[in-house]
C-alpha cells in the first residue's frame, strides 16, 4: 500500500481510453463499476471533445457481484456492437473488475462477433496510464497490422499521439508540414485519427516517426521487427532536436533538406540583447521523461539556462533520464510522489520551473515562475490557437512560453533602476489608480529561529525588488547559517550576494 | 402518497461514485481527513473531480492497493496501520479520520470497520476514527455524503433533550442564513450535521426533531429514526416556495403561529421572488430534461416548474427515496416523466426525441450535447454552489437561465 495525495498518471484503463478515443471506428468495452465513467469528463471537459469517448462501461453494482457480472459484460458488448457498429472492438477491465476475474477477452470471443476483438491486459495494481496507452496501441497493431507493399513515394507514419496528449494535436500538424518540406508524405497517423484499416496498412510506410515513446514505443519496436519499419529515436523538440531529427531521417531514407530558416525566430530572439538576462537562469525541469529530457537540452543549449534539477514521473524513462542528468551534472529525480518533488524544488530554489500542472501549483505556492512542458494535462494545455511543441514553430512557441513567466530583460533592468522611486516600490499602486491601491500581501518566509536580522539589514532587504526578495532572504540566511552567524547585518547581506553571484 | 409510474432503468450509469462527496465534506469538516482505501482509479477520480489542485497537502488522500497487498489479508491490515500511523504522525492537525471504502476494498472484503476500531484503540481514542463506503458499487455521487453522515449519527452519544438537528452540507453563509431565520422564528437550539464548528458537542435521541436540507440523505434519515428522532417531512428549501414550505413545516412542529411566521419571512420571501423573476422571463415556457446525477433533480424540477414556469419533460434521478421525496413526488409526478437509475444510451435516445430547450446533465455528457447544438446546465455546479433558501433562490434560477442567455448571445452574434 502507498499513500497518494496527487497522482501524475491515472490507472492503465485510462491510458487505454486515450488510445481508443483518438481512433476512428473503434470501440472499447470496459468491465467497470459505476463511477469509473468519471474518465469520460477528462475528454469532454479538459480536451473539450464534443463527442463522448467510444467507451462502454458495464457499470456493475454490489448486487450483481457473484451473480451475473459475466452476463452483464456480454450484454454490454453486444449492445455496444449493435449501437456503434465498430470495425474493431477492444475489451478490458478496470481495477475492480480485475479482481472479480470475469475474463472479458474470453467472454467477448464467445460472442462470435464478425469483427476483430482485442482483449487488453491492464494490470491496475502494478502499472499506470502511459503503460495502458502504450500496451493498448501495441495490442491493436499486433492484431491488425501485416506486412504490405511499400508506397511508391517515400512515406512515414506518425506514431504515438493520443487523445488527452500534451499538444499532440498541433505537433501532428507541425511534423506533417516539416516532413512534407522534406518530400515525405504521411502514410498514417496512429493511434490518433487512425481507423482499423489505417492500422492494417501501417506497414506500407518506409519508416515510423515515434513522436511520443510513452505511448508508442512498444508498437514501434514490434513494427521494426515484424514489418520492416525502422523508427526515429530523436524527439524533434528545440532547434537542435529538429536538426538531429532531419539528419536521422536522412540516414533512413533519401529525401530533401527542408528550408526552415524563414520560420526560425527563437534562435534570434535568444541571441538578441534583450535575452541577456536569461543567462544561467537556474531552472528545474520535471515531466514525462520525453518532454523533460527535450526541455533540458533546449534549456541548456538554446536558452542558455542552467539546469539545476531534472526528473520524470514515469519509471519507464528512468534510465535515459538518469544518463542525461549525469551529463548535466545534476541530481535525477525519478518519483511520482508529489510531496517529495515539492521538497526537492524548495531545496533547489530555482528561478524557473519547467514542469507539469502539478509543479505549476507548487510554483504558485513558492512564488517561483513556471511554464508547463508536459502532461498530466489541464484545460489550459488545449489552447484554441496553434501551439505545437515540436518542429520549428514548436521552438518559437516554447521560447515565448518559457520567457513569458519571467520579467522581460529590459523591463527587469528598468525595475532595478527605478526601484527606490517613490512611486515605484511595492507599497505604491499603479499610477493610474491614484494611490487607492493596497499592496497584495506577500507571503513572507519565516526567518530561521536561530538567526536574527538587524534592523538596518532588514531595511536594506526591503530595497530589493519584491519578486527576488524571498530568494535573497533565503540565500542570506543559508549563507549566515553556513558561516555560523547568528546576526545578519548589511555586510552579511552583501557577502551572501557576492557568494551566490554568478 | 400518490402512485406515479416510474421508469426504472439498468444499463451504463454516467454518474460519479460516492467518493466524490469527499470534495465538499472535507471542506465542511475542517478537522477531518478522508482516507480512501482503494486503487489508483480512486485517486485519479478525486483529483480529476477536484479540478484545481490548490492544496499542498489536502485533507484527503488515497491509500493505493498494490499487487503485493492482494496476496493476503493479514498483511493488508499491517500495511494499512503503517500508512495511517505515518499519515497521523505527519498531520497532527487531524482530529477525525474517516476510512472510506471503495470498489476494490469492498470486492476484496477488506473490513474497514474492524480497522477503524483497532486504530482508534491504538491511538487511545485521541483521534476519532470512523469508516463509511463511497464505493461505486454501493453509492452514487451524493450518496457518499449520506453514507458519511449515517456513520456520524451512529457514533453520536444518546441525548433525549429537546433540539432540532438539520442534516446536510451547506456553505457556511447559507447555514448562517438558515440559523438566523430559525432564530427569528424562536426555534432552537439548532444543531447542524455536518458542522464546521467543533465546539458543538451534542447527542441524539427521543427529544430530537430533524429536517433535511438535501434530498439524498435516505440512509441518514433512517439512522436518525433508529435513534428515536422524529423527522419533519417537507419539500426541500430550494426557491421561494420550497424555502417557505420547509420553514413552515418546522415552525408548525414548534407551534409557531402563522401570523408570526408570515411576518418573519415577509422580507426575504419578497426578495427571493423578485430575484427569481429576473430569470423567469428567460425560463418561462421552456422545456427541461434532467439526466440523473445528484438526487437533487426532483426538488429542482419542482422549483423550475412552479416558480420559473418551465415545462418538465423527463426527470431522471439516480435513486429515489420515496419517503424523503414524498412532497416533491406529489408536486411533479403528474407533470413529469420520472426515471430512476440509468441506461445512458437509451436515455440519450429519449432525450433526442424530446429535444428539450435545456438539459441538466453531468460533465461527461454536457459538451457532447452542446456539440449537437443543445443548451446544457452542468449538474455538478448545483451541488457545489450556494443554492438553498431565500437569498439564493435568484442565483439558483440564474444558473439555469445562463446557458439559454448565452446561447442567445452567441447565435445573435453569428447571425449578424
Amino acid at each position: 500500500m502507498k499513500l497518494a495525495v496527487w497522482t501524475y498518471e491515472g490507472p492503465p484503463h485510462v491510458g487505454a481510453m486515450r488510445t481508443v478515443t483518438g481512433m476512428q471506428k473503434t470501440h472499447l468495452v470496459l468491465h467497470a463499476p459505476q463511477g469509473d465513467t468519471y474518465a469520460d469528463l477528462l475528454f469532454t471537459m479538459i480536451e473539450r471533445r464534443n463527442h463522448r469517448p467510444p467507451v462502454t462501461f458495464t457499470t456493475f453494482q454490489a448486487r450483481d457481484l457473484g451473480s451475473d457480472t459475466a452476463n452483464l459484460f456480454k450484454q454490454a458488448c453486444l449492445a455496444a456492437y449493435e449501437r456503434y457498429k465498430p470495425e474493431l472492438l477492444l475489451v478490458g477491465a478496470s481495477c475492480t473488475a480485475e479482481l472479480i476475474q470475469d475474463d472479458p477477452g474470453g467472454l467477448a470471443e464467445a460472442l462470435g462477433l464478425p469483427i476483430p476483438v482485442v482483449a487488453l491486459e491492464l494490470p491496475s495494481y502494478q502499472r499506470k496510464e502511459n503503460f495502458g496507452a502504450d500496451e493498448t496501441f501495441f495490442q491493436i497493431v499486433k492484431a491488425l497490422a501485416t506486412e504490405c507493399p511499400k508506397t511508391e513515394n517515400i512515406t512515414c507514419n506518425l506514431i504515438g499521439p493520443t487523445a488527452l496528449g500534451f499538444r499532440h494535436r498541433d505537433d501532428i500538424r507541425e511534423l506533417t508540414h516539416l516532413l512534407s518540406q522534406m518530400g515525405i508524405a504521411i502514410n498514417a497517423i496512429a493511434p490518433m485519427h487512425a481507423s482499423p484499416d489505417d492500422i492494417k496498412r501501417l506497414g506500407a510506410a518506409h519508416f515510423n516517426v515515434l513522436m511520443y515513446p510513452e505511448t508508442g514505443e512498444t508498437a514501434c519496436r514490434w513494427m521494426e521487427k515484424n514489418l520492416n519499419l525502422p523508427f526515429t529515436k530523436t524527439i524533434p523538440i528545440g532547434l537542435h532536436g529538429v536538426s538531429d531529427f532531419i539528419q536521422e531521417i536522412q540516414g533512413l531514407v533519401d529525401c530533401n533538406t527542408p528550408d526552415v530558416a524563414a520560420d526560425m525566430r527563437s534562435d534570434w530572439y535568444s541571441a538578441s540583447v534583450d535575452s541577456n538576462y536569461l543567462t544561467k537562469k537556474r531552472v528545474f525541469i520535471f515531466g514525462d521523461g520525453t518532454h523533460a529530457m527535450a526541455a533540458a537540452r533546449l534549456a541548456q543549449d538554446e536558452m542558455g539556462f542552467q539546469v539545476v534539477g531534472l526528473g520524470c514521473y514515469n519509471r519507464e524513462q528512468a534510465r535515459p533520464l538518469r544518463a542525461m542528468a549525469k551529463t548535466l551534472d545534476v541530481p535525477a529525480l525519478i518519483s511520482d510522489d508529489y510531496l517529495e518533488i515539492e521538497d526537492h524544488i524548495k531545496e533547489l530554489a530555482p528561478e524557473l520551473i519547467l514542469g507539469t500542472q502539478m509543479e505549476r501549483h507548487i510554483a504558485k505556492r513558492l512564488g517561483i515562475p513556471c511554464a508547463v512542458i508536459s502532461a498530466p494535462v489541464h484545460v489550459q494545455d488545449f489552447p484554441a490557437r496553434y501551439s505545437p511543441q515540436m518542429g520549428i514553430e514548436g521552438a518559437n512557441v516554447i521560447f515565448d512560453t518559457w520567457v513569458h513567466p519571467l520579467v522581460m530583460g529590459l523591463e527587469e533592468h528598468l525595475l532595478h533602476m527605478f526601484r527606490d522611486d517613490f512611486e515605484f516600490n511595492d507599497t505604491a499602486g499603479p499610477s493610474h489608480h491614484s494611490g487607492s491601491h493596497q499592496p497584495a500581501p506577500q507571503p513572507e518566509i519565516p526567518a530561521d529561529d536561530q538567526i536574527i536580522w538587524l534592523d538596518s539589514a532588514e531595511k536594506e532587504l526591503r530595497k530589493i525588488p519584491f519578486f527576488v526578495r524571498g530568494k535573497a532572504r533565503r540565500n542570506t540566511e543559508k549563507f549566515a547559517s553556513a558561516k555560523g552567524l547568528y546576526e545578519i547585518s548589511i555586510d552579511t547581506l552583501y557577502e551572501a550576494k557576492a557568494h551566490y553571484a554568478q | 402518497m400518490s402512485d406515479f409510474p416510474i421508469l426504472k432503468q439498468r444499463g451504463q450509469h454516467e454518474v460519479f461514485c460516492g467518493l466524490t462527496a469527499i470534495l465538499w465534506l472535507h471542506r465542511k469538516m475542517q478537522d477531518a481527513f478522508f482516507l480512501v482505501v482503494g486503487s489508483r482509479t480512486c485517486a485519479h477520480l478525486l483529483q480529476s473531480a477536484a479540478g484545481v489542485m490548490i492544496f499542498a497537502e489536502p485533507r484527503f488522500g488515497t491509500i493505493i492497493l498494490e499487487e503485493s497487498d492482494l496476496a493476503g489479508m493479514a498483511d493488508m491490515h499491517t500495511e494499512l496501520d503503517r500508512e495511517i500511523e505515518r499519515l497521523l504522525s505527519r498531520r497532527t492537525d487531524i482530529k477525525r479520520l474517516f476510512l472510506v471504502g471503495s470498489c476494490p476494498s469492498e470486492v476484496i472484503k477488506l473490513d474497514l470497520d474492524v480497522a477503524a476500531k483497532r486504530l482508534a484503540k491504538k491511538f487511545n481514542n485521541s483521534i476519532q476514527i470512523a469508516n463509511f463506503s463511497g464505493s461505486g458499487i454501493e453509492t452514487t455521487f451524493t450518496q457518499g455524503e449520506d453514507a458519511c453522515l449515517e456513520t456520524v449519527i451512529r457514533d453520536l452519544p444518546a441525548d433525549d433533550s429537546q433540539q432540532l438537528i438539520v442534516l446536510g452540507t451547506m456553505p457556511d453563509a447559507v447555514e448562517d442564513q438558515m440559523k438566523s431565520l430559525l432564530s427569528d422564528l424562536g426555534i432552537g437550539p439548532v444543531k447542524v450535521i455536518p458542522t464546521a464548528d467543533q465546539r458543538q458537542k451534542f447527542g441524539v435521541g427521543r427529544g430530537t426533531h430533524f429536517a433535511c436540507v438535501q434530498p439524498f440523505l435516505g440512509a441518514t434519515h433512517d439512522a436518525m429514526i433508529q435513534r428515536g428522532a422524529k423527522h419533519i417531512s417537507a419539500p426541500f428549501p430550494f426557491g421561494a416556495n420550497g424555502t417557505t414550505d420547509w420553514l413552515w413545516a418546522i415552525a408548525d412542529t414548534y407551534g409557531v403561529s402563522r401570523d408570526h411566521f408570515d411576518q418573519v419571512i415577509a422580507a426575504p420571501l419578497a426578495r427571493a421572488k423578485k430575484a427569481v423573476a429576473h430569470s423567469k422571463s428567460v425560463l418561462q415556457g421552456k422545456s427541461v430534461f434532467f439526466f440523473p446525477d445528484s438526487q437533487l433533480e426532483l426538488p429542482l424540477a419542482r422549483f423550475l416548474a412552479q416558480e420559473c414556469g418551465m415545462t418538465l419533460t423527463e426527470v431522471g434521478t439516480p435513486y429515489l427515496h420515496s419517503a424523503l421525496l414524498r412532497h416533491e413526488l406529489d408536486a411533479i409526478g403528474p407533470i413529469a416523466s420520472i426515471s430512476e437509475g440509468q441506461d445512458v444510451d437509451l436515455q440519450l435516445d429519449r432525450h433526442a426525441t424530446v429535444n428539450p430547450d435545456l438539459t441538466v446533465c453531468g460533465l461527461g455528457l454536457a459538451n457532447p450535447l452542446e456539440g449537437q447544438g443543445k443548451s446544457t446546465k452542468w449538474s455538478i455546479e448545483l451541488v457545489f454552489s450556494p443554492v438553498h433558501f431565500y437569498e439564493q433562490a435568484g442565483d439558483l434560477a440564474a444558473l439555469f437561465a445562463r446557458p439559454l442567455i448565452r446561447k442567445g448571445l452567441l447565435t445573435k452574434e453569428a447571425a449578424e
